[in-house]
């Protein structure tokens, strides 16, 4: 699967590495969360009210739109947190139930 | 005066907020959301990353310069807290969350320097994926060195669409078309005004060059139809009627959407200043007087926070704000004709970029009712104006109690404005018959596993 955001500059920085919904993904340090999942993935989220899937949207902490859950059950802010070598980030809700819990 | 000055923002205006505050011998404390100071506009990148000065601000690149060397001279001299959130402000104390530690701290004077986020109005499809709004776009660029995607729109209108656009184009991102709502009529009526300040009107016209050089298609006079895409996959193109009312699509991955900026002002909300409706931004704003005092004793407001003027402006209402402080509170201060004679060129240059990029009210009445305006729960045009309809509310947090339009997480930031167009189309009565949203604590998600933070000792 490709990314949505493509890496412009600052491309010599150190590669680390994240799960992304139980696959390894590539990111690189100094990437806040959100870049670290959207150079790899097209989206970040489901969104609750059905209306399909969200990728972010201020990329300042001012919409909480990208909002992702770690597979611990951590909720974070993925436009202002930096990433972390070993992360383990849920991006999709269950399919059980209701779907409000994220699938592990 | 007594010691105890708070400054909330590290941007232009609150740097140099506290620089006027240590130069009189003061120690304020400086609390910032951000991980490090700069704010938006001099958004400073990672460390570790490597962009001169000239490839992250361009023609501004001596002016960041400037402000990050104050800031960084500052510190030693003034309690620093980053990567903290003011949440509250009750009675002279500001309510304060790091991490998962909160404190409060109390202040004789608190200079509010909030900073601005864009003024959204909704098209059908922004939920969609990929759409970001613009000042959203410039800090994946300026931050991250990444673009928004690799077939970008940018679209809505504002200094800041071309501004976007240029620095895309300069740092090699592909940019599929540029749409502006405001016309080049607009445009050429508001240059007497937009003369007040010639360079930066040169400056303007630039980034019009850039584009062009590089051959970016630019179409004024737009009006936008949807975004088009998916609910899986997001963006897939752009539709809106050219100036001649003709169709037009374009394909695309991302969008940038904007339409100039709206102060940050929940802080002065929750600290109890008043607020009156501004005719000309068409915007509720906090009541100041010439030097930033609001109508709450104690509380100055200044930059973009308080009324956009951009940032060299801000520079000069944050040095003035603290100025005001400390003639308040007795000292003796300095400046202040000098400062209030140049803010009056930049408010006459601010009223030029409004005729030039004005608020396209008019796209609120004409919005779908699919159209989803509140991005955060998913609320549409067509479920407000049931509302308005049905329940006869016509008062902004009485149609939200309703709707839940501004009742989500952004509270409002990205649909209040156009969520007042809908409900005052809707109601035929006047944008500013139908109020603004109250300000609520806390302005932004805290974790619920709070710790009380320990006192240093003294």
């Amino acid at each position: 699967m490709s990314g949505r955001f493509v890496r412009l500059a600052e491309t010599e920085r150190r590669a680390i590495v994240i799960t992304v919904d139980g696959v390894a993904r590539q990111a690189a340090e100094g990437d806040t969360l959100m870049v670290a999942l959207l150079t790899s993935t097209r989206t970040l989220r489901d969104s609750e009210f059905g209306d399909g899937r969200r990728a972010g949207f201020c990329l300042m902490g001012a919409c909480q739109d990208c909002w992702v859950w770690t597979s611990d059950g951590e909720r974070l802010r993925a436009c202002t947190t930096p990433v972390a070598a070993g992360m383990s980030i849920v991006t999709q809700l269950s399919t059980a139930g209701e779907g409000v819990w994220p699938r592990a | 005066m007594a010691a105890r000055v708070i400054v909330i923002g590290t941007g232009p205006a609150g740097v140099r907020a506290a620089e006027a505050l240590v130069e009189a011998g003061l120690r304020p404390t400086v609390i910032d959301e951000g991980r490090r100071d700069g704010g938006q506009i001099y958004r400073r990148q990672p460390e570790g990353f490597t962009r001169s000065y000239d490839t992250l601000y361009g023609t501004e690149s001596a002016r960041a310069a400037a402000l990050h060397e104050s800031f960084d001279a500052l510190k030693g001299r003034i309690d620093y807290l980053p990567e903290t959130l003011v949440w509250n402000i009750t009675a002279n104390a500001v309510h304060l969350v790091s991490g998962a530690s909160y404190r409060t701290l109390e202040f004789d004077a608190l200079i509010i320097c909030s900073g601005a986020t864009d003024r959204l109005m909704p098209v059908k499809g922004w939920h969609y994926a990929g759409t970001y709004s613009l000042g959203g776009a410039q800090v994946a660029l300026k931050s991250q060195g990444c673009s928004i995607g690799s077939r970008v729109v940018l679209m809505g209108t504002g200094p800041l669409l071309y501004l976007v656009a240029a620095q895309y184009v300069k740092a090699g991102a592909a940019v599929s078309a540029v749409f502006d709502t405001s016309t080049l009529l607009q445009r050429l009526s508001a240059l007497p005004k937009l003369l007040a300040i010639p360079a930066a009107l040169k400056k303007g016209i630039a980034l019009m060059g850039v584009l062009r050089k590089a051959r970016v298609r630019v179409y004024r006079g737009v009006r936008p139809l949807e975004i088009g895409g998916s609910p899986a996959h997001g963006v897939s193109h752009v539709e809106v009627a050219l100036q001649s009312g003709v169709p037009f699509k374009v394909a695309c991955d991302a969008v940038a959407l904007g339409y100039h900026l709206r102060p940050e002002t929940q802080l002065a909300d929750l600290a109890g200043c008043e607020f009156s409706f501004d005719e000309a931004t068409q915007q509720w704003l906090p009541a100041i007087d010439e030097d930033g005092r609001s109508s709450v004793k104690g509380i100055y407001l200044a930059g973009d926070g308080a009324r956009i003027r951009g940032a060299d402006a801000a520079e000069r209402s944050g040095r003035l704000a603290a100025l005001a402080a400390m003639q308040d509170g007795g000292l003796k201060v300095e400046g202040l004709a000098a400062l209030r004679a140049q803010l009056q060129v930049f408010s006459r240059f601010a009223a030029g970029l409004r005729a030039a990029f004005p608020w396209p009210a008019r796209f609120a009445s004409m919005l779908p009712d699919e159209t989803i305006v509140c991005r955060c729960e998913a609320i549409t045009a067509g479920e407000l104006r049931r509302v308005v309809r049905e329940t006869g509310a016509q008062e902004a947090n009485r149609a939200k109690a309703f709707s839940r339009v501004g009742m989500g997480r952004c509270q409002g930031r990205f649909c209040a404005h156009a969520g007042a167009e809908v409900i005052a189309a809707a109601a035929s009565v006047p944008l500013a018959f139908v109020g603004r949203l109250r300000g609520q604590a806390p302005v932004k998600p805290l974790p619920v596993t709070l710790v009380e933070q320990e006192e240093a000792s003294e």
